[in-house]
């Protein structure tokens, strides 16, 4: 069928989903680890999902039976909520969800319900807040590595077009204002106007929370080059160690100038555990920002069942606040697990305190420091050692070896049996110059075509 | 340094593309600052201008209680709490989709078949449109669409795609059926102007004109979109309230009974459950396409507006139980036709002449009679005289992109029936006292009757007439329909 048939957009790679990292994902779908039933299977740790403290929102839903009997001092309410479609969203939803996220920002911050926008996840949100402040062409530019998605959510539909500012392992990938600088001369020389800057605090893949200083560096470059700011905090909740998160809307208190172009984007999936659900949100000071965010929201408003069950549950405050303190509680068991185990295999992970995964640094398993390199252990680790973690270069990476590695969305037990597979893997191959010969799990040696498959273009889930 | 304000913002974000300023909103504005209550406020305006479908409620409502492990929140269903809430495949959950499908398939009859593998989620009915017009269409092309029409597809297919709607003319002596003629006359003006077409949007059965298509009129649609090689989007989002004669046929029906009729990649189908189950607040929009790169573009572009899985959960239970289905869509269809009959009735007994229509939350009714001027100027004064002295919210044809004025949408479904009762009783007052006036002004002085050039006497009157152009506050308190 002629691709002239369909737009420009459909037929074209801009979703990102056609790349060789999809790879691993049908791996995973094809051969899924489970305990019981499959336990040669491939456990997947490339899927940054939430999943360890569900047992303390099935409590507070089992004690409170009237938000989710649909019900509101004991009278059915199906009828109001299915006729609820009035996209300002239901109003003690925003308060309870503003009151949240203050909470999970050591209310340092407090946020305004008027100022929330709802939106179908944080995917719509960053997508909403693009189409309103650039024009196709334009440009954001985004620290590296950064969150593959994004190629999809910022890009695609809207026609923008997304500029590195690449961070290094020498300073722990930090932003700095010579990087920032140099993207911005990058952009001009590709004749792209730059319309603002989008990060992601804490930092997906890194899960580390931005310092003070670079934040201070953020806003004074916005502030110079009279660009927005977009701050995407869907893991503000997931900071589990010192130091403290520190929010955008908090860094730019006092400062002068900056409000009306620093936007915060937020979501319940990654706190909560909750994707299912599509709750996603901007924040913004810009009242125009907001009224026409609210008017595209109608693309995908939250359903209202789900606004009503949720206002409900962070509605109470006693629950808000130890369910803050319990989750961040165990995604640092978690993570120190994950961290312990890897260096006992010689592995080390960047210094991290928040998010749900590890950025690893498997550099000196490279059999060759190259993209190339990478994705042969990128191979290697999905076939032969049986996990499914990404490879640095789809979160566009500039140095090979790194790989993001998700801890939270499996069982303990889980998690110390991927530990075990990597050690089983390192010690297997220690001393050997070629990685994946005899002495490794598989019999067979990998397919060539699965060594030529094209390297550039990957991307993958949060 | 940088001023604070609109300049560092997008055109889309800035401009009016989202069609708020319009007189389909004004009048839901003024429901908003005045709303009809019938114990707190008597006076107030009755809101007209809202197709939603609140006949059948209570019936779910029913359902949902006697059901709760449809819930995931219950003690009954909470053991799927973890589940469901973490599951966020875009393929949906695989019942839902069947149910969906299952649903499609009997409030179509029996007469269609549809594969829950094409079932696409997106943001309600809204966020389909807009998804299938960034599949099929660049920026700048066209599609056409037949008038009157639906208003917020201006905004759902246009706004951000940057994709245009051109109109196939429809005339009230033709019934406003979609002719041959204008079809390929609306074209040939596109082919002319340098604009390429890219497809043929349709709303079947028909919103604002609640009449089903006939046969004939789907097949010259569907040959014409195969012939020229260009889509054919059919929003069948009221499919479901077809409350009489002649029967509804999808275009569904059209593909299966002849596959050669048309390359089924130029099909596809939206739609979505707030109309026939009542329930907007849900987001639930489907696309349902027979072109596979469709249903896989349009299955990624769901990432931007999936339901959410507690409502998957719900509804694919829900809408899973096959006697409680037949059961709702039989009483709904017997609810709308009563309700349907009662108001055209009671507009027949004041000489208001309704499309005879057999579908859809609303009547499409002539106010000619009414009109001091036959023209556009001349319904938007009648409209703000419907709006502000007889407080009823109903929608000017004009707002439908209806060429000819006069025609008025009027929603019945989204009230009860005692306020129904008060609507018409108001219209009726109106009307015998525009008969009144108009027989009074007649005797005394010919001139101020009917005449295209006659103008109001005051120039006050002309001021307090003209629709208010504002930036909306909160147009959309209600619905975006």
């Amino acid at each position: 069928m002629p691709q002239q048939l369909l737009s420009r957009k459909a037929a074209c790679n801009t979703h990102g989903q056609d790349s060789s990292y999809f790879l691993g994902w049908q791996e995973y779908e094809k051969n899924p680890y489970d305990p019981k039933t499959n336990p040669t299977g491939i456990i997947q740790m490339g899927l940054a999902e939430n999943q360890l403290s569900f047992d303390l929102i099935e409590s507070w839903l089992e004690s409170h039976p009237d938000a989710t009997g649909l019900r509101r001092d004991g009278v059915l309410v199906f009828r109001e909520l299915g006729l609820f479609q009035d996209y300002h969203g239901l109003p003690e939803f925003k308060k309870a969800l503003a009151d949240f996220m203050g909470e999970s920002r050591p209310n340092t911050v407090k946020f305004d319900p008027h100022k929330l926008v709802l939106t179908a996840g944080a995917t719509s949100a960053n997508e909403t807040l693009i189409f309103c402040l650039a024009e196709p062409g334009e440009a954001f530019l985004l620290p590296t590595p950064y969150y593959p998605g994004f190629d999809r959510d910022l890009k695609w539909r809207t026609g923008a077009e997304i500029v590195p500012v690449r961070c290094s392992s020498s300073n722990g990938f930090r932003i700095t204002k010579a990087a920032l600088e140099k993207a911005h001369r990058r952009a001009r020389k590709l004749h792209l106007r730059v319309k603002g800057v989008l990060m992601t605090n804490p930092s997906n893949p890194l899960g580390t929370t931005m310092t003070r200083v670079e934040l201070d560096t953020l806003i004074d470059f916005v502030v110079a080059k009279d660009i927005h700011l977009i701050s995407d905090e869907v893991y503000s909740g997931t900071n589990f160690d010192s130091p403290g998160f520190i929010s955008v809307m908090e860094a730019i208190q006092g400062r002068k100038n900056v409000a009306h172009r620093v936007h915060l984007v937020y979501s319940l999936s990654k706190d909560l555990g909750l994707p299912g659900f599509r709750v996603g949100a901007i924040y913004s000071n810009n009242e125009t920002v907001v009224a026409a965010a609210t008017k595209m929201s109608s693309f995908g408003l939250v359903s209202s069942q789900t606004q009503y069950l949720l206002s409900a549950l962070l509605s109470d405050k006693e629950f808000r606040r130890s369910y803050i303190v319990e989750n961040r509680r165990r995604i640092k068991e978690r993570h120190d697990l994950l961290v312990r185990g890897l260096e006992r295999t010689g592995i080390s992970c960047l210094n991290s305190n928040a998010g749900l995964f590890c950025w690893v640094d498997m550099r000196h398993l490279l059999k060759s420091n190259t993209f190339d390199g990478e994705m042969e252990l990128w191979k290697t680790m999905v076939y032969q050692v049986g996990l499914n973690i990404s490879p640095g270069s789809s979160c566009h990476c500039d140095e090979p070896g790194w790989f993001r590695v998700c801890f939270a969305n499996m069982s303990a037990e889980t998690l110390e049996l991927a530990i075990q597979r990597l050690d089983d893997f390192v010690v297997s191959c220690h001393g050997h110059k070629v990685i994946c010969n005899s002495g490794c799990r598989m019999q067979s040696c990998m397919p060539k075509w699965i060594l030529t498959l094209p390297s550039s273009d990957r991307m993958l889930e949060r | 340094m940088g001023i604070p304000g609109d300049e560092i913002l997008s055109r889309v974000a800035t401009g009016d593309g989202h069609g708020e300023n319009t007189s389909y909103f004004d009048g839901w504005k003024a429901y908003d600052n005045d709303p009809f209550h019938p114990i707190h406020n008597p006076n107030g305006v009755i809101q007209m201008g809202l197709a939603e479908n609140q006949l059948c409620l209570e019936l779910m409502q029913d359902w949902i209680t006697k059901n709760p492990q449809a819930s995931i929140c219950t003690k009954e269903g909470v053991s799927e709490f973890k589940a469901i809430a973490n599951f966020q495949d875009y393929h949906g959950l695989p019942d839902f989709r069947k149910a969906i499908a299952k649903f499609m398939e009997k409030a179509r009859g029996g007469r269609a078949r549809f594969d829950p593998e094409r079932i696409v989620m997106s943001g309600g009915a809204t966020g389909a449109q807009e998804t299938i017009a960034f599949c099929l269409a660049n920026p700048g092309d066209a599609f056409l669409i037949p008038t009157p029409y639906y208003p917020a597809f201006d905004r759902d297919f246009r706004w951000r795609t940057g994709v245009q709607l051109l109109p196939i003319r429809c005339h009230s002596h033709d019934n406003f059926k979609i002719t041959e003629a204008e079809l390929a006359a609306a074209y040939r003006k596109a082919s002319d102007s340098k604009i390429r077409v890219k497809g043929i949007l349709i709303t079947n059965p028909s919103n604002p004109l609640g009449t089903t298509m006939d046969r004939e009129t789907l097949r010259t649609l569907v040959r014409f979109a195969n012939e020229e090689r260009i889509h054919l989007v059919c929003d069948e989002i009221f499919s479901g309230t077809v409350f009489d004669g002649p029967e509804f046929v999808s275009v569904a029906e059209i593909l299966q009974e002849d596959p050669s009729i048309c390359d089924g990649d130029l099909i596809h189908i939206v739609y979505s459950l707030s109309k026939d189950l009542g329930v907007p607040g849900f987001r639930v929009g489907i696309i349902y396409s027979y072109n596979d790169a469709v249903v896989s573009c349009a299955r990624r572009m769901s990432s931007f507006g999936l339901v959410s899985t507690q409502t998957q959960r719900l509804l694919a239970s829900m809408l899973g139980d096959d006697d409680f289905t037949t059961d709702l869509l039989a009483e709904s269809r017997r609810r709308l036709l009563h309700r349907h009959r009662a108001f055209t009735a009671g507009l027949e007994g004041v000489g208001i002449r309704c499309l005879k229509s057999n579908a859809g939350l609303f009547c499409w009714m002539s106010l000619k009679p009414l009109l001091k001027d036959a023209t556009a100027e001349g319904e938007v004064k009648l409209w703000r005289v419907i709006v502000d002295e007889v407080k009823l919210n109903i929608s000017p044809g004009s707002s439908f992109h209806c060429t000819e004025p006069g025609w008025f949408r009027a929603c019945f479904a989204n009230m009860d029936e005692e306020t129904m009762e008060t609507a018409l009783r108001r219209i009726r007052t109106f009307v015998r006292r525009a008969n009144e006036a108009a027989t009074a002004a007649k005797t005394k002085k010919r001139w101020d009757t009917a005449l295209r050039l006659s103008l109001p006497r005051r120039l006050e009157e002309l001021t307090v007439l003209t629709p208010r152009l504002m930036s909306p506050r909160s147009p959309l308190v209600q619905a975006a329909t």
